[in-house]
């Protein structure tokens, strides 16, 4: 029997990064193939050119044993295939019938196209109950669970005679029983014949549910596990186990005393749940765990941008209230962000008001800013960074990536940094780039600023990182000192799974 | 001044040359000091409403503002009998007080500042019509009020004391927004507010800041405006003036998504629209075509603006990368 669906050799090139080279992969009917790979890995690249969102750059996409020449969005929905998102595209504001059955309401009345409520919930309401849904056609949506609005998106799935259907995180907000019966409701729509891909970074689903398991690392595909083979370890295995290339430099000297301590901090992200952690003057502390682990949260939360809802932040032993950005920029508490174009620049203001951006005040003179004093302190970083213009009155939004991320540490750097969390400070940076702004940051700390760096990279985290945190579900899963790093460790307490169960 | 600005001049001085061609009594020092005094009356809340543009807002309730603040004025100095300074003070300080409150409101409960003012627009027409039972109130045989209505609508060497309060204003607002932090937080919160929140801003005084100025450049024009008609009619008195001061800030280069504009343009965007309206007139072209010229010519100029725009950004950055990108045509 000709397989549903079967990739050959694809590949995607983007402008200086190459997403994908040579993946190749097929599922049959009645599968659940089990996709793996960290974050980065090339699997939400992989899943637009399925979904026909991106054409792929080179390779043959089949279905059921035809090349598909043509292949967007329109195709790939006639083809069958459906996608069930980790975050929901559903109307909040549309009843459960409405929204499985967007785009194809059955309508009365010939032009008029009034929708046909009935005919609708009845169409609805046998897909309901196959999932085992315990909610009718005519719900709100917006009265329902999270773990119910996924039966929802799968039940549009359905409705739309999906033969594929593509799960991408489907259990990251979902409770221990919820996955359990998502899994379940999986099981069932295997034995109906529907071919799914299910992506997770939860291995003990796979576990439970796959077939099969494609492994994608740096864009390529690194193996498939059969039924048999498939396991903690060796997915694990597959999922790192590349040498790593990132040169450590270690610091000066050992780290200082004092520091940013923080216990017991609750943000809004994880209510229930506090954080202990201490970033020493002097030390490049990594902060590895999972998309969605609470990283960003931390950072945001220790900056001001989100509210602080419980514990306490002292620097060097002082007791410190940080209630908006401007507490946190006055004790010298900086955040470098990972949506830089977003919140780390005014990208259509020149670089030199960007660097004094945060400190125009020390520029002004009774309130006016002198801009020859300005220029000066922006020319002065962009000498000691580096940065490629060829003057400092160019807008920032004309800089390469690692360049704008260079703007957005000088604006920091021509004040007092005390400490400085850096959320993904390489994400989208060239090669070159990303040694540039390690030895910045190493240089940084070797002067006494404690360092914080959120990364997703793993190569970076082992990197560079003095030592390491991993968060997982909003809290501090475990820590690790330079002796003790290795792939396996960060990724085991980054997945919740403790030392032993290896 | 900037290229945005270079082009509204020069499409000043044509439009004024064409007019000028057509009917030589456009140049008369009668009609030109006439339309001095209408810029200058209209200039004036034309950068409060830039101000407030800059920031990604927008002020719909100026003209109704007018109406309330003039009747408040009048009120104070005819039934009340207060000292013009006084009652001038009470009148600015009432627009800095609604202004606050508007920028309350945005700021702090983050209603969208076409809501707030839109009910602003509402709220204040309905108070003065039936705070005056919707009859015109006027100056009548009031005693003190000569010097202020000199100050107001007198000249002083012929020229129109309203086109110079515009120039010490414009002056005032340019250092303002152009030189000093406050006026740099202006347009960073405009472009771009999360980062300017990101960098330790605190945007909502910056917005707020920037609907007090709003306020009080309201009143005063409120003041000079009650002298310049001499009477209140609390129904009409400032109708559509928000759409004026609107136009005036867009052709002068502010865009309403936030974080452009300049007061030099803002002026010259009044001074365009009022030479529009006064072409109108001295043309004879039938009145009643006023607001479609005043709409066709604004469109006209967002639309060569946006284009001249796209063509200035692929120079810059085929610039700044070196000019190894491929060339602006």
């Amino acid at each position: 029997m000709a397989a549903l669906l079967e990739l050959q050799a694809i590949g995607k090139t983007y402008p200086g990064v190459r997403a994908l080279d040579g993946v190749s992969l097929a599922l049959g009917p009645g599968e659940i193939l089990g996709l793996i790979g960290e974050n980065g890995a090339g699997k939400s690249t992989l899943m637009k050119i399925l979904g026909g969102v991106v054409p792929p750059s080179e390779g043959v996409l089949r279905i059921d044993g035809l090349a598909r020449d043509r292949w967007d969005v329109a195709e790939a929905t006639r083809a069958g295939i459906a996608f069930v998102h980790q975050e929901l595209n559903l109307f909040d504001n549309l009843d459960v019938a409405a929204n499985v059955l967007f785009g194809r309401e059955p309508r009365r009345f010939g032009f008029l196209s009034v929708v046909d409520r009935r005919a609708s919930h009845e169409r609805v309401r046998p897909i309901l109950a196959r999932l085992g849904a315990d909610f009718a056609p005519g719900t709100l949506l917006a009265e329902l669970s999270i773990a119910q609005r996924q039966l929802v998106e799968i039940a549009r799935a359905l409705a739309a005679e999906a033969r594929i259907i593509i799960l991408d995180e489907p259990t990251s907000s979902l409770t221990l029983s919820e996955t359990a019966r998502l899994l379940t409701v999986l099981r069932e729509l295997r034995a109906g014949g529907v071919g799914l891909i299910y992506i997770t970074h939860r291995l003990g689903e796979i576990l439970d549910v796959a077939d099969r398991v494609v492994c994608l690392r740096d864009g390529r595909m690194v193996g498939a596990l059969a039924r048999e083979e498939i396991s903690h370890a060796a997915m694990i295995r597959l999922m790192i186990g590349r040498e790593l290339r990132a040169l450590y430099t270690p610091p000066a000297g050992p780290p200082g005393p004092g520091g940013l301590q923080v216990e017991g901090l609750v943000t809004r992200a994880f209510p229930g749940r506090g954080l202990d952690l201490t970033i020493r003057p002097g030390e490049i502390l990594g902060l590895a765990g999972l998309v969605g682990a609470g990283r960003t949260s931390l950072a945001r939360a220790l900056f001001g941008i989100d509210p602080v809802l419980a514990g306490e932040v002292r620097l060097d032993g002082k007791r410190l209230s940080i209630r908006w950005p401007g507490d946190a920029v006055a004790a010298g508490i900086y955040l470098v962000p990972e949506d830089r174009k977003k919140d780390g620049l005014v990208l259509d203001m020149p670089i030199a008001e960007n660097i004094t951006l945060a400190s125009a005040s020390h520029y002004a003179h009774a309130g006016l800013i002198d801009r020859a004093e300005e220029n000066r302190a922006a020319e002065a970083q962009r000498a000691s960074l580096r940065i490629k213009t060829p003057d400092c009155q160019v807008q920032a939004g004309t800089l390469s990536g690692g360049n704008q991320q260079k703007v957005v540490l000088g604006k920091w750097l021509s004040m007092a940094p005390k400490v400085i969390l850096f959320d993904e400070p390489t994400r989208g940076i060239d090669v070159g780039a990303k040694g540039e702004i390690y030895a910045l940051m190493r240089a940084l700390s070797d002067r006494g600023v404690g360092i914080l760096m959120i990364s997703s990279d793993m190569e970076e985290v082992l990197g560079v990182s003095d030592r390491i945190l991993v968060m997982h579900e909003g809290r501090i899963s475990g820590g690790l000192e330079r002796g003790a790093f290795s792939e396996q460790a960060v990724l085991r307490l980054a997945i919740g799974h403790e030392m032993e169960r290896a | 001044m900037s290229k945005k600005e270079l082009g509204l001049a020069v499409l000043l001085v044509v439009i004024g040359g064409i007019t000028a061609v057509l009917n030589p009594l456009f140049l008369s020092g009668v009609n030109l000091l006439n339309m001095a005094n209408l810029i200058g009356l209209f200039g004036i809340f034309a950068i409060g409403q830039g101000l407030i543009i800059i920031t990604g807002g927008i002020d719909l309730s100026v003209g109704s503002m007018f109406a309330l603040l003039g009747v408040v004025l009048v009120d104070l100095l005819v039934n009340f009998e207060l000292a013009w300074p006084l009652a001038v003070l009470a009148v600015i300080g009432l627009g800095l007080l609604l202004g606050l409150l508007h920028g309350l409101l945005v700021t702090r409960i983050r209603l969208q500042p076409f809501v707030v003012t839109l009910c602003g627009l509402l709220i204040y027409r309905g108070i003065a019509r039936y705070y005056t039972e919707d009859s015109t109130s006027g100056f009548g045989y009031a005693g003190d009020i000569d010097t202020i209505s000199w100050l107001a609508s007198g000249r002083s060497f012929g020229i129109p004391h309203p086109f110079i309060i515009l120039l010490i204003v414009a002056g005032i607002m340019a250092v303002v927004l152009h030189r000093t932090v406050f006026g740099r937080y202006l347009y960073a919160v405009g472009r771009n507010e999360e980062a300017a929140r990101h960098s330790g801003i605190d945007t909502n005084k910056v917005i707020t800041g920037a609907y007090l100025l709003g306020g009080a450049l309201a009143g005063l024009s409120g003041v000079l405006l009650v002298f310049y008609t001499s009477s209140v009619s609390p129904s009409s008195f400032g109708n559509f003036y928000e759409l004026y001061a609107i136009a005036a800030a867009v052709l002068g280069g502010c865009s309403l998504r936030g974080g452009e504009g300049s007061i030099l343009g803002i002026v010259l965007g009044t001074v365009l629209l009022q030479i529009l309206q006064n072409l109108v007139n001295i043309l004879g072209i039938p009145s009643s075509l006023n607001f479609a010229v005043m709409g066709g010519v604004i469109l006209l100029g967002v639309i060569a603006d946006q284009q001249l725009g796209h063509r200035r950004q692929r120079i810059q950055l085929s610039r700044a990368q070196g000019g190894a990108a491929a060339p602006a045509e």
